[in-house]
C-alpha cells in the first residue's frame, strides 16, 4: 500500500519485525505439529479473546453482581446480597416526570436531561447532516475538500472540543464580541441554564455531524444517476424527485444514521463534562456522568447503585443496538 | 483559475438560481463554523495574558514593541508608547517607569529629556508577534512533557497490540472452520456497541484486582481487543480467496507463515484504516484514563489538559497553548490520512 511505501521509518521497522516473525515460526511449527490445526486456531484466537473476556465479558458479569449487592467495597466477596434494593431505590418515584418526588432525584434529573438532550441533538444533527450531504452530492467542485471540512471536528478529542468552545463561549469570548458588535447584551452562554443546554447541544452537533454527513453522502452517491436523468426527461420537478427518488432510496441509510446518533447521544459525557462540568447546577447532568459520579467521584460513592443505573442504560442501548443491527441487515438486503 | 472560482465553480448549469446561493452560503458558513474555532484557538494561543483579557479581542496576536535606550550609562529594554503630550503633539516615547497614574517617559532619540504624563494619554505601540512563552513555559514548569510521553506510549502500544491481536483473531474467524466459531462471532458482534460507560465500575475493580491501577497498561489493555477491529478485519479477510492459502500449504508453509506472509500483506488497506482509527481513539480517550490514572505523573495529555484547565482557571494563555499542542497529531492525521478515514467510514460505518 502506498501509505507505507513512502515511509522510510516503516522500512526500517520492517526488518527487525520480519526477523521476529521468522524466529516465532520455529516454535509455532512445532506447536502446529503437536496440536494440529485446532491448536493453531486457539493460538490465533486466544490473545484477543482472553483480553476481551477479561475486560469486557467479566466486567459485564460483575456488573450484574454489583447491582444486586450492597456496600462500598469493590471486592465481590465483601459485598452482601441485597436483591433488587438498588433498582427499587432508583425507580422509587411518586411521579416519574417530577425528579423532586424521587428518592434518587439526581438519577431522574439525569434521565430527563438525557431524554431532552437526545431528542434535541439527534433531530438537529440529522437535519444538518442531511442538508449538508444533499448539498455535497449536488453539482459542486472540490467535493472531497468540503467533505473534509465538515469531517474535521470529528477527529478532535472531547477535551479539546470542550476547551475550544469554553474559550469561544466564555464571558469575554468571541460570541459575546459578535453580540457587542450588534449592540446586544452579552450572554452567559455557559452559566445560564437554558443557554448552557443549548451550548451542549450545539457543541456536540458540531463535533459529530461530519461523521453522519459521510454515511449519508455515501448513501446518496450509491443512488443510480440515471433515475434522476429519467425523471428530468419526464419533466419532474427537483422537489418531487427528492420525495419520490432520493428519500425512499436513502431511507435505509437515514434510519441507520438516526439509530447510530441515538446510541451515541444516550452516552453523552466527555465534551459536555469538560465544557460545563455538568452545570450550571444539574442542567447538563447526563446519565453517564451520573454513573461516573456515583461510581467514583462523589463522597456518597455507591458502586451498586452505579451498576444498577448502568444496567438500565445498557438495556436502552441493547434495544437501540438490536434495532441498528436489524436495520443494517435490512439496508444491505435492499 | 484562482481558489475562489475553483471552489465556487459548478458542474453543469450556467445561470445562478437560489439553490446555488443557498449551497454556497451553507458551505461558506460551514467552512467558518467548522474550521473557525480551531483557527481562533490557535491565534489566541499566541497572545499574551494581557491581550487575552482585552475586550473587544483583536484577531492577530500582538506583542508590545520595545526599544533599547541608554539611560544614565545603562542600556535598557523599554516598552514603547504613543503619547499625546499636553502641548497637543503626539510622540513615540519609551516608558522608564510608572508611578500610580503618572508615567515617566523618555525620548529614545534624545535620552536626556523626560516627560511626565497621565497614563490615559499613552497607548502601547504594538507589532504582530507571537507569545511563544505560552508554549515553552508549560513544557518546562508543568508536566506537559510527561503527559505527552504518556499519551504517545499509550497510543503506540495500544495500536500495535490492537493490530496484532485483532488481526490474529480475525484470521482465525475468517479462514478456519471450527466448532463454536459462530458463537465467538456472535459474542464479538454482540459487544460491538457496549460502551465503556456501561462497564466502568466493574472494569475498575477488575483492573485494580490485577494490579493495573495507576499504570499505563491499565489504560491500554481494556481497549485493545476492540470488537470493531476484529469485525472490520474479518470482513476484509473474507474477500481473500482460500485457494491462495491452499497453494501455500502445498508449498509446506506453516499456518503462522500463511497468516504473516500471505493474509496480513493482503489485508494492509484494512489494517491501515484500523491503525488510523486506533491512533485517533487512543489519543483522544478521556473517561477511562481519568478513572484509572490517579497520579499526576501518569496522566495522559487529555486527562492532564482537563485537570490543568480545572486548576488554572484563569491562566487561559497556557490552557490554549496546551490545547493546540495536543491537537497537532490529530491535525497531522487529518491532513495526510483524511481520505483513508473517510472512505473507511463510508465503507464500514464504524467510528
Amino acid at each position: 500500500m502506498a501509505l507505507f511505501k513512502n515511509f522510510s521509518i516503516g522500512a526500517a521497522l520492517a526488518v527487525p519485525i520480519s526477523y521476529l516473525a521468522n524466529a516465532v515460526d520455529v516454535p509455532l511449527r512445532w506447536w502446529q505439529r503437536v496440536a494440529g490445526q485446532g491448536g493453531m486456531i486457539s493460538f490465533f484466537l486466544i490473545p484477543n479473546m482472553l483480553i476481551f473476556a477479561m475486560f469486557v465479558i467479566v466486567p459485564l458479569a460483575i456488573n450484574i453482581v454489583y447491582s444486586v449487592t450492597g456496600g462500598t467495597e469493590l471486592f465481590l466477596t465483601e459485598r452482601s446480597y441485597v436483591g433488587t434494593e438498588h433498582f427499587d431505590r432508583l425507580l422509587d418515584c411518586s411521579e416519574y416526570t417530577d425528579p423532586n418526588s424521587c428518592r434518587e432525584d439526581l438519577f431522574w434529573i439525569a434521565i430527563w436531561n438525557t431524554v431532552k438532550f437526545v431528542f434535541t441533538q439527534v433531530s438537529i444533527m440529522v437535519l444538518i447532516a442531511m442538508i449538508t450531504a444533499l448539498i455535497l452530492n449536488g453539482k459542486i467542485r472540490a467535493r472531497g475538500f468540503w467533505r473534509a471540512v465538515f469531517f474535521f471536528p470529528v477527529l478532535l478529542s472531547p477535551v479539546v472540543v470542550g476547551l475550544i468552545w469554553q474559550w469561544m463561549l466564555q464571558r469575554q469570548g468571541v460570541f459575546n464580541f459578535f453580540l457587542f458588535q450588534f449592540d446586544m447584551e452579552s450572554i452567559n452562554w455557559l452559566t445560564e441554564r437554558s443557554w448552557a443546554f443549548g451550548a451542549a447541544v450545539g457543541v456536540s452537533v458540531w463535533a459529530h455531524v461530519g461523521f453522519y454527513v459521510l454515511i449519508l453522502l455515501a448513501g446518496l452517491q450509491a443512488i443510480p444517476k440515471d433515475l434522476y436523468e429519467a425523471a428530468e426527461m419526464d419533466g419532474t420537478k427537483p422537489g418531487r424527485a427528492f420525495w419520490r427518488i432520493t428519500l425512499p432510496l436513502l431511507w435505509p441509510n437515514l434510519l441507520v444514521v438516526i439509530v447510530l446518533a441515538l446510541i451515541r447521544a444516550v452516552q453523552i459525557f466527555d465534551e459536555v463534562y469538560v465544557l460545563t462540568g455538568g452545570g450550571p447546577g444539574t442542567s447538563n447532568l447526563y446519565l453517564t456522568q451520573y454513573i461516573y459520579e456515583v461510581g467514583f467521584a462523589s463522597i456518597l460513592r455507591n458502586p451498586g447503585v452505579a451498576s444498577a443505573a448502568s444496567l438500565i442504560m445498557a438495556l436502552v442501548l441493547v434495544v437501540l443496538t438490536l434495532a441498528q443491527l436489524g436495520l443494517t441487515r435490512w439496508r444491505d438486503k435492499q | 483559475m484562482n481558489i475562489a472560482s475553483f471552489l465556487t465553480a459548478r458542474r453543469g448549469k450556467s445561470r445562478w438560481d437560489w439553490t446555488d446561493y443557498f449551497t454556497f452560503s451553507w458551505l461558506g458558513f460551514g467552512l467558518i463554523i467548522m474550521f473557525g474555532p480551531a483557527v481562533w484557538l490557535t491565534l489566541s494561543s499566541f497572545k499574551s495574558p494581557a491581550q487575552l483579557s482585552e475586550f473587544p479581542p483583536t484577531v492577530l496576536p500582538y506583542v508590545a514593541q520595545t526599544v533599547e535606550v541608554e539611560v544614565r550609562g545603562q542600556k535598557k529594554q523599554l516598552p514603547l508608547y504613543e503619547v499625546k503630550l499636553d502641548t497637543g503633539e503626539t510622540k513615540v516615547l519609551a516608558e522608564l517607569r510608572r508611578i500610580g497614574i503618572i508615567s515617566k517617559l523618555v525620548d529614545p532619540a534624545d535620552p536626556e529629556t523626560t516627560y511626565k504624563v497621565n497614563i490615559k494619554q499613552r497607548t502601547p505601540v504594538r507589532e504582530i508577534g507571537l507569545a511563544t512563552e505560552n508554549y515553552t513555559k508549560p513544557l518546562k514548569d508543568f508536566n506537559f512533557g510527561q503527559f505527552l510521553y504518556n499519551s504517545v506510549f499509550v497510543t503506540v502500544f495500544a495500536t500495535l497490540i490492537t493490530l496484532v491481536t485483532n488481526s490474529m483473531a480475525a484470521f482465525a474467524l475468517s479462514k478456519y472452520q471450527f466448532r463454536g466459531r459462530n458463537g465467538v462471532l456472535l459474542v464479538v458482534i454482540g459487544t460491538l456497541m457496549i460502551p465503556i460507560s456501561v462497564i466502568i465500575v466493574p472494569l475498575y475493580s477488575v483492573i485494580s484486582s490485577v494490579g493495573l491501577l495507576n499504570s499505563l497498561w491499565g489504560v491500554i489493555l481494556p481497549t485493545v481487543a476492540t470488537p470493531t477491529g476484529v469485525f472490520l478485519l474479518r470482513q476484509y479477510m473474507l474477500t481473500i480467496p482460500d485457494e491462495l492459502l491452499e497453494a501455500a500449504r502445498m508449498d509446506d508453509a506453516s499456518e503462522w507463515q500463511i497468516y504473516w506472509r500471505i493474509v496480513l500483506p493482503l489485508t494492509a488497506p484494512a489494517l491501515a484504516v484500523l491503525a488510523i482509527f486506533s491512533v485517533v481513539w487512543r489519543w483522544n480517550d478521556f473517561l477511562w484514563p481519568l478513572i484509572v490514572l490517579g497520579r499526576k505523573e501518569l496522566f495522559t495529555l487529555q486527562v492532564g489538559l482537563n485537570t490543568f484547565a480545572g486548576e488554572l482557571n484563569v491562566q487561559w494563555h497556557f490552557i490554549l497553548a496546551m490545547t493546540v499542542a495536543s491537537m497537532i497529531p490529530v491535525v497531522i492525521v487529518f491532513v495526510f490520512l483524511q481520505r483513508y478515514i473517510t472512505t473507511g467510514i463510508a465503507g464500514s460505518g464504524v467510528k
